[in-house]
């Protein structure tokens, strides 16, 4: 490699690193005025209890533990081409997490007792739980990681990769749960969400997976191995049909129950959600990237599949909106069989609007998430290394 | 440049070691807080206890009387600030009142006053829906 | 609907035996097992008030459950008497230009009821539930049941994560938008903590009744211990047919309505 072309190299990590430290800055500065001022400052109020921020960061969350997938494929089922992959996946589950709990954390209202949040935790609450599961998920993945790339640690990857599979499928459970757990409202309080949420991981974490391993090979001037796309773009499209069907699921049991039918209503027809609903997570989240992943001219080429993977982001952006915000935009039925009213938006629709501070904390997260994968893929190795002859030689994984 | 250094390492040097002189702005060599006690002698424990535990007993009454419903006890934050409000602004929390003089001084952060009222004797107005 | 048993048969005398042991170092006297020279003074005053004042240094007993009876009955249309003295009596003031991220500690609601139009009115508040969702979902158990049925949030620890919010059928929670300054001495409430009624807690421990129950002009709202089945809010559930607010839920709230 020429001096000229290792200087640019440089030059472009520092100006990759400057935009997303610039970033994550700005989002921790409006975390900060947020702090400062309260959340009077977001679009977020006594209706909307959760926003933007909780969309994005649940986002990352999932995907976090989703992308980590790639990794228990190699580990724990023994598949030698996810192996290879299992530090990348390893480095994008830390860097996605941390980003995500950032975002939550720093939208708190009372963002400086995060000790309080560490010392007292209340078993009964999901939220409790997850002050177990995440620290833990932190070590697990640091000693996978540790097992992975100390050659004299590699006999125990197996066995952390499996602690950690096992961990993020609780965690993701967990996330889940969260919802699952809310016995008021007609859009959660369903035990389908714990499954869900890990089905909507697998494919989400994926989806993040191929793009960022397509950038790592473009920068490192190598091409991805062909076989490689097509095995794992065949696992994306599985994972896309697999969400696809527990949303049609979910959908329909809701709707078959009389006391859900005017949400049901409301969430897929008559509200802004339903746009968001039809075109945002069905049309560009499913089905066009399933269609770009099965057509024979657009499936067997890279630039087509790492836009189906993108694709399927945006789609996810779209389906945790409409779930957060548009099951809070619906009014609590708080006494059926009633038209209601009163100062506080009993019976009526509301709408959410994202402030700017809350924007940019969310886009902090991402900053973040996007600054530790820049680090970590610098500093150590993570590129996947293939033997592509034995891996045509196992055949078709 | 060199010399400059030698000094300032001197005169941290010489902060270090010098004896920690006590509150009150009692004469020491630094400048103490300057607490003025409205009504001296009332209080619910001796001045030296209050100094070194009073965060501890407003800790453990607020629990008592939040979680269990105690209450009428000596350790009351209600009552301190009865007090110990200052004459000039009737709060404890007003430049160089009770307990900013102090928490200012050991720059130790306050945070009893982001819900409880540092005015004595406040009555609370409400607004209509 | 009854009121919920306690598991001593008769609450009363539960209750004024462990407010009597937990006074005994202060000088009252045991007359005889059972019978505290209090007893006397409680019932002379039981037929005037609903409730006595706990004794200084006493615990809040589980052998009594404070609760709310509102007959939507006689809640009169556009009066809102019963919110402004719960905002006067808490220090309810903040107005801030989205009036969704004002602080709604009671609310007023008008039902009309889709099979036959009929109108009524009820004030709203937190319910109080003996299993209440925002207790079981809250990670640093902020959010809290005391003894004696009361839900309240525990400020010190709340990090305002606003779970609880979510987890409540009844809206009756808020957020705390904005720094405050004008706080009630007895009701300290704060920036980024959540918060929902106390059913006026510092005034029930005085031995008063909660501040929406006593502005009423109507005489809609009735408060006392559910489980002293000789209290007047007993012997009234015990009489006339009342209803928890999503009993489906099964929460069992300690707030009962009468009249819808």
């Amino acid at each position: 490699m020429s001096t000229s072309k290792l200087r640019n190299e440089e030059g472009r990590f520092y100006l990759l690193a400057a935009i997303g430290g610039l970033v994550a800055a700005i989002g921790i500065a409006a975390a900060l005025y947020m702090e400062h001022e309260g959340h009077v400052v977001t679009g977020m109020n006594n209706q909307f209890v959760w926003g933007l921020p909780h969309v994005v960061s649940i986002f990352l969350i999932i995907a976090a533990s989703g992308v980590l997938n790639v990794a228990s494929m190699g580990s724990v089922f023994g598949r030698a081409l996810y192996k290879s992959r299992a530090p990348l996946s390893g480095l994008l589950g830390i860097a996605m997490m941390t980003g995500g709990l950032a975002v939550i954390m720093l939208d708190l209202g009372r963002a400086d007792r995060g000790i309080v949040a560490a010392t007292h935790v209340n078993l009964t609450s999901v939220f409790g739980w997850n002050m177990i599961l995440y620290p833990v998920f932190y070590g697990l993945v640091a000693v996978y990681l540790w097992t992975l790339m100390e050659r004299r640690m590699n006999p125990w990857s197996k066995a952390a990769g499996l602690a950690t599979f096992v961990w993020r499928v609780v965690l993701t459970s967990g996330t889940g749960s969260i919802f699952a757990f809310l016995v008021a409202r007609q859009a959660y309080g369903t035990a389908l969400l714990a499954p869900m949420f890990i089905v909507m991981s697998f494919a989400w974490g994926l989806a993040v997976f191929i793009p960022v391993q397509a950038a790592m090979y473009a920068s490192s001037g190598t091409t991805l191995p062909p076989l490689v796309h097509q095995r794992m773009k065949n696992l994306l499209a599985t994972f896309i049909a697999a969400v696809l069907y527990l949303t049609a699921v979910l959908h329909l049991a809701n709707a078959y129950f009389a006391k859900n039918i005017a949400f049901e209503t409301f969430i897929l027809f008559d509200s802004e959600f339903a746009g968001m609903f039809w075109i945002g997570q069905v049309l560009i989240g499913s089905l066009l990237p399933l269609a770009l992943l099965f057509h024979p001219a657009t499936g067997t080429r890279t630039l087509w599949v790492n836009v189906a993977a993108l694709l399927v982001i945006v789609g996810a952006y779209f389906h945790l909106y409409v779930f957060i915000i548009g099951g809070q935009a619906f009014p609590l039925d708080i006494f059926p069989g009633y038209d209601v009213k009163s100062s506080f938006m009993d019976g009526a629709v509301d709408h959410y609007a994202a402030s700017l501070p809350e924007i940019l904390l969310s886009l902090g997260g991402l900053g973040i998430a996007f600054m530790i994968t820049l680090i970590g893929v610098r500093a150590l190795t993570f590129l996947p290394h293939d033997d592509v002859a034995k891996l045509e030689a196992a055949g078709a994984d | 440049m060199n010399l400059l250094r030698i000094l300032v390492a001197l005169f941290a040097a010489f902060i270090a070691v010098s004896p920690a002189s006590t509150l009150a702005g009692d004469g020491g060599r630094a400048a103490g807080p300057a607490i003025e006690i409205a009504n001296p002698g009332k209080c619910v424990a001796p001045v030296e206890e209050m100094r070194r535990n009073h965060m501890e007993m407003l800790k453990h009454q607020r629990d008592r009387s939040l979680r269990q419903g105690i209450r009428g006890e000596p350790a009351s934050l209600n009552a301190c600030i009865e007090c110990h409000a200052s004459k000039k602004t009737g709060s404890v929390l007003g430049k160089g009142d009770f307990c900013e003089s102090c928490h200012a001084y050991a720059a130790v952060k306050l945070d009893c006053f982001e819900c409880h009222q540092p005015r004595a004797g406040f009555k609370a107005t409400g607004v209509k829906p | 609907m009854t009121a919920p048993q306690s598991p001593d048969n008769n609450p009363r005398r539960a209750f004024i035996a462990a407010a009597g042991a937990g006074v005994a170092g202060l000088g009252f006297t045991v007359i005889a097992p059972g019978l505290h020279l209090m007893a006397v003074a409680s019932d002379a005053n039981a037929a005037s008030a609903a409730t006595e004042a706990r004794k200084a240094g006493t615990a809040a007993s589980p052998a009594v459950r404070w609760g709310l009876l509102i007959d939507a009955n006689k809640c009169a249309p556009g009066c809102t008497k019963c919110v402004d003295a719960c905002h006067t009596e808490n220090g309810v003031s903040e107005k801030l230009p989205d009036p969704r991220q004002n602080s709604q500690w009671i609310r007023k609601i008008e039902l009309v009821d889709k099979r036959n139009g009929r109108v009524t009115q009820l004030p709203m508040m937190c319910q109080h539930c003996a299993n209440p969702p925002c207790v079981d979902v809250c990670p640093t158990g902020a959010s809290m049941k005391r003894a004696d049925g009361i839900v309240l949030v525990d400020r010190h620890t709340c990090i305002g994560c606003r779970y609880c919010m979510m987890a409540c059928p009844y809206k009756a929670r808020s957020f705390v938008h904005a720094p405050l300054h004008d706080q009630n001495p007895d009701v300290p409430r704060g920036q980024g903590c959540v918060e929902s009624c106390t059913l006026c807690v510092h005034r029930v421990d005085k031995g008063q009744q909660p501040a929406c129950v006593e502005s009423c002009p109507e005489g809609a709202m009735m408060f006392g211990d559910l489980f002293d089945p000789g209290s007047a809010i007993a012997r009234r559930i015990a009489s006339v047919p009342t209803t928890q607010v999503r009993a489906d839920l099964r929460l069992n709230p300690g707030v009962r309505y009468q009249g819808i």
